[in-house]
């Protein structure tokens, strides 16, 4: 494989690139994986994950996480924390698709009482949230309203009937990230998304229908302080972002902090992807108040998912969705920048998180996380593909190396195009539909895109993060059914 | 087909090369190539709108960066599919101008068969340089 021949073995867990191996590296880079997958990482990984060692103010090391890929300026599963002060701050260790992120809810239900209505629940599911390229969504708003969409989040929600009050409490950062402010995004970033609230779009977002096998709940204790009661409890799972909303923030910014960057601050990078501007500029703090509006639009979209899916299950089992029990377990956020206070040289200090396709893993005890799950430690969310499964796992106190940030995903191993080669869309849907998991979608190319076969194994890449002390497995949840953007 | 998607290169994203023998020849090029990562038949797309656009930057390869972007925004801003039918790029103290007027039609995914959206354009390796033969560019869009 492609494993540079300068990587350090630290542990069984962690792999340190030297700052010797690439001029300008002001950090060293540490790739969290086993020896495994640090074999399936590929060349990307090591390049972009070095190039972030080289921004101004990186504190300790630059980090991948086991699912860690080729992205572009950050790998995925990129981890930096910044200076405020002397650091940078850099939409390429976001990402475009700003608070892209999962939630997870719960039903008192069983697979055996959900069987019988499976395909009329999913076939319902994929007629009242819009999925795939360029949908729109249900929520009308004007562009004015939308304003008050990104600067409030979830509360928006809360006030307009989408929202039960405990959601917000269930989300982090209680669904609004404060200091969004509207003023500093374009005309043109309101326009594309004013209309996509309650949209999932497309590529890897997925709105799925899983199960809680008794034999795959790792650790009963904390399933049950999650809300995994029952055997064979079947919850659901999503996952989507800012949409086009914060495609264009970051688009726009881009732009900005390339016309600054060098010229006005004398920061060069290695990767035009990474432009940014110190935290502490006008352009840096413009970005943060943008970029929080996108965070807010993230947690708004999925509010109003949430508050559909609701409807259809309970228009199908005619209850009410309180009956139902269908009540968040949480909703995490993987590609945002945040000020968090952290130990740094043993001191309690804040910090600029750059988290793109890596998820914050808050351990039991720590402040941030909800009263509930103070002994727990706050639940992981990691999606795997739609085939093999995804998992809930929980923040270990032993996250501090980390920044407490672990995993987002499976990551993917195979190329869109590749996959598409190989896979027809079609049978894989009824392939899948004979194993038990029934899909719908308006992609068929999509649908082979985002086939198991494309991914890492998910078992490995959650296993890794537990024996590095990240987030420790909880339940494992297997797919029923699924509709995919 | 003027261009061509690269496997090996961003994984979870898609990567592509795009040719011309001019400038103006390219821009079309790239163009199709961010569309046909969405549509997977650009015949499908049919011709009932046609819009006009305007993009402008210092930087040549930037000005192809915004033309690509502009795409992509119009896609959610209108919910268009779009094919260029012709650009006719100037330079004018120091800043270099592309006017393009392009075709297309509302995403429809009864007529469209769809892939994946395209978020944005990234600059992750982007690439504009001139050939001996002509224009090649790299492109990565995130998806």
């Amino acid at each position: 494989m492609t494993i540079p021949s300068a990587i350090k073995k630290i542990s069984d867990t962690v792999w340190e690139l030297p700052i010797s191996y690439k001029a300008g590296m002001l950090v060293p880079a540490r790739i969290i994986a086993t020896e495994k997958l640090i074999g399936t990482m590929d060349a990307g990984v090591f390049d972009q994950v070095t190039n972030v060692a080289c921004l101004p103010g990186i504190i300790n090391y630059a980090y991948c996480m086991p699912d860690g890929h080729w992205g572009y300026g950050f790998p995925i599963g990129g981890v930096a924390a910044m200076d405020p002060e002397t650091g940078v701050i850099s939409p390429g260790g976001i990402g475009f698709d700003i608070n892209c992120g999962m939630r997870l809810v719960l039903t008192n239900l069983t697979y055996d009482e959900v069987k019988p209505h499976l395909r009329e629940l999913v076939d319902a599911l994929f007629y009242r949230i819009p999925t795939g390229v360029g949908c729109t969504g249900f929520v009308r708003c004007s562009h004015d309203e939308f304003r008050n969409v990104v600067e409030q989040g979830s509360r928006w929600c809360l006030k307009h009937g989408y929202a039960w009050p405990e959601d917000l409490e269930m989300t982090e950062e209680g669904g609004c990230f404060p200091g969004a402010d509207a003023s500093k995004v374009s005309h043109k970033a309101i326009e594309r998304g004013y209309d996509q609230v309650g949209t999932l779009g497309s590529g890897n977002h997925y709105c799925e229908i899983q199960v809680a096998r008794p034999e795959n709940i790792y650790d009963e204790e904390t399933a049950r302080a999650f809300g995994f009661t029952i055997p064979n409890q079947v919850a659901i799972m999503f996952h989507c972002g800012s949409r086009g909303f914060g495609h264009q923030v970051a688009t726009d910014y881009l732009q900005i902090f390339l016309s600054v960057m060098e010229r006005k601050y004398g920061i060069k990078v290695l990767d035009r992807e990474l432009s940014c501007a110190p935290f502490r500029s006008p352009e840096g703090q413009d970005y943060f108040a943008a970029m929080k509006c996108a965070v807010n639009m993230a947690f708004a979209n999925r509010q109003v998912i949430l508050h559909r899916i609701r409807e259809v299950f309970s228009a199908v089992f005619h209850k009410d969705p309180e009956e139902l029990g269908m009540r968040m377990v949480y909703d995490v956020a993987h590609n945002t920048a945040k000020l968090e206070k952290h130990t740094v040289a043993g001191k309690k200090r804040e910090v600029l998180i750059h988290r793109k396709g890596s998820t914050r893993a808050f351990g039991p005890g720590m402040e941030g996380i909800p009263d509930c799950y103070r002994e727990t430690g706050q639940p992981v969310i990691i999606g795997g593909s739609m085939e093999t499964g995804s998992y809930l796992l929980a923040g270990m106190k032993s996250g501090a190396e980390t920044f407490f940030s672990t995993a987002h995903g499976s990551g993917r191993t195979m190329s869109r195009h590749q996959a598409k080669k190989m896979i027809r869309g079609q049978k894989l849907q009824r392939d899948m539909e004979e194993r038990g998991i029934y899909v719908r979608t308006d992609s068929w190319g999509g649908l082979a895109e985002e086939a198991g076969a494309a991914y890492k194994d998910i078992d490995d890449v959650v296993a890794a993060t537990e024996l590095a002390g990240l987030s420790k497995r909880v339940v494992r949840l297997v797919p029923v059914g699924n509709i995919k953007g | 087909m003027p261009y061509r998607y690269l496997e090996h290169i961003a994984t979870a994203d898609v990567a592509f090369e795009a040719f011309g023998d001019t400038i103006e020849e390219l821009f079309v090029a790239a163009g199709d190539a961010v569309m046909n990562t969405m549509v997977e038949e650009l015949a499908s797309i049919g011709s009932e709108e046609t819009v006009a656009f305007e993009t402008e930057h210092t930087d040549l390869d930037l000005l192809l960066y915004n033309f690509l972007s502009e795409l992509v925004f119009l896609k959610d801003a209108r919910c268009l599919l779009l094919r260029v039918k012709s650009v006719s790029i100037t330079e004018d103290g120091g800043k270099f101008n592309a006017k393009a007027i392009a075709y297309g039609e509302k995403i429809n995914p009864k007529k469209h068969p769809l892939l994946s959206d395209v978020k944005a354009v990234t600059l992750h390796r982007f690439t504009l340089e001139k050939t001996d033969t002509g224009w090649r560019a790299v492109v990565i869009l995130d998806i």
